[in-house]
């Protein structure tokens, strides 16, 4: 069943091999495994990393500190004031140095969506490879890595419909061929000896995807994604985000009628998934997260683990309403009288 | 002898620049720990007679009947435990 959930898992996201889908604990754990295993032993001092200024910190921080061990430098690309991607910006960056472009796919604070085709081009034209942190996008949109051409994708359960402590990290299988194991224990070894002649222990890793999960697998969380993928792939990707950008499309109209509320992020809401960003005026967002928790409606208020993205919003944080094919249109109603509530206040 | 323990559930520091307090009453106390706050504290603004502005000293704050309360330019774990010493016991 661990194994069936890997092909159906590799089939949702367009893989061509189930080799390519390695299950670990989340996004966050499958960024730090090519920080470390990939990183660790092929950047070098005078390399780049090029992330962007809307990533989430679990896409800024592996770099970082592999950054710190081996040398290379973390280059960020520019983020426009309605948050979407400075493209130039990004472009520019990439040079001959560069080795990796690390990228969210859907940021996780406005909701836009990165047209990683063009940047994975981009990267793969100066040699360099592509990461894509698909959290926000492989539970929301169609997503097909050989269509995007990355080389990684990194995502978590706990956003599609499955349980937490399960994600996966897709790397293609020539690269994850050549890369060294994250994590050493048992499942990722083909063989250990002890040679009595020399003293020595020999050991030979087993076969990607089983060489990078050291250890007991999360059996229970791998079958239980599977079946999460089983009831995505039965509505339909296309359904999801059609449905999610009718909410989408709803609130913004809705919210635009409230005096007080700012919302963040681009006014072409066709290149973005249902996450909205917003203020009210005079409040703080953990007020206004309270205040929507009292009527029983639940947002995210905060940094959303991407604080320079609030940086360039000049905001010290927002809270953040986010849809989901369990959502209604009805609630979105309820969702803005309850705002005008607020307003009281 | 009573003590904060009774009333409060977890505090917890909110995430982004403002560095506000959050205070989860125990939801078999809430209740009480509202009433206590409100007898003591000066009601400024009130909504439905669910969410309260309050002041109390020179804090401003809000209280929330779901039992939760935000306070904003709390110094330190001390400063708030000396306020909700004073509020709730």
């Amino acid at each position: 069943m661990h194994e069936n959930a890997r092909e159906r898992i590799a089939k949702f996201i367009g893989a061509r091999d189930s080799a390519e889908v390695v299950f670990v604990r989340g996004t966050t754990e499958a960024v730090n495994l090519v920080a470390y295993a990939w990183g660790l032993h092929n950047l070098n001092r005078g390399d780049e990393v090029l992330l962007s200024l809307m990533e989430h910190h679990s896409n800024i921080v592996p770099w970082e500190i592999v950054s710190q061990l081996r040398g290379f430098k973390v280059k960020y690309a520019k983020v426009n004031s309605d948050g979407t991607l400075n493209y130039r910006d990004l472009e520019g960056q990439i040079t001959n140095k560069t080795k990796m472009v690390s990228l969210s796919h859907v940021s996780n604070v406005s909701g836009v969506i990165n047209d990683v085709r063009r940047i994975a081009k981009a990267a793969h034209d100066h040699g360099a490879l592509m990461l894509s942190d698909g959290a926000q996008s492989v539970p929301h949109i169609p997503v097909n890595v050989q269509d995007l051409d990355v080389d990684f994708l990194a995502f978590s359960g706990h956003k599609m419909l499955g349980p937490t402590g399960i994600g996966v990290l897709y790397g293609k299988k020539n690269l994850l061929e050549k890369m060294p194991p994250f994590q050493g224990g048992g499942e990722m070894i083909r063989e250990v000896s002890f040679e009595y002649a020399t003293d020595q222990c020999s050991i030979t890793w087993n076969d990607p995807p089983w060489k990078f999960e050291a250890g007991t697998p999360d059996i229970s969380g791998s079958i239980a994604l599977g079946e999460a993928v089983k009831y995505l792939e039965k509505i339909g990707m296309q359904e999801v985000y059609d449905h999610e950008a009718m909410l989408t499309r709803k609130a913004v109209r809705m919210l635009e009628e409230h005096s007080k509320v700012k919302i963040y992020g681009p006014s072409d809401l066709s290149s973005k998934c249902g996450i909205m960003p917003f203020s009210v005026d005079e409040l703080s967002s953990h007020d206004v997260a309270l205040f929507l928790d009292n009527y029983g409606i639940t947002i995210r208020s905060g940094f959303h683990c991407a604080q320079p993205l609030h940086q360039v919003f000049k905001l010290q944080s927002s809270a953040r309403a986010s849809f989901y094919i369990y959502n209604t249109a009805e609630e979105i109603d309820r969702f803005s009288e309850v705002l005008a509530e607020i307003e009281k206040l | 002898m009573a003590t904060i323990e009774d009333y409060v559930a977890r505090v917890e520091g909110t995430c982004g620049a403002e560095k506000d307090v959050i205070v989860i009453f125990k939801y078999d106390k809430k209740d009480e720990a509202i009433k206590r706050i409100l007898a003591k504290a000066q009601v400024k603004n009130s909504i439905s007679g669910i969410i309260f502005e309050l002041g109390f000293k020179d804090f401003s704050f809000r209280l929330y009947s779901s039992g939760k309360a935000i306070f904003r330019s709390i110094k330190n774990k001390e400063e708030l435990n000396s306020m909700l010493a004073e509020l709730l016991l």
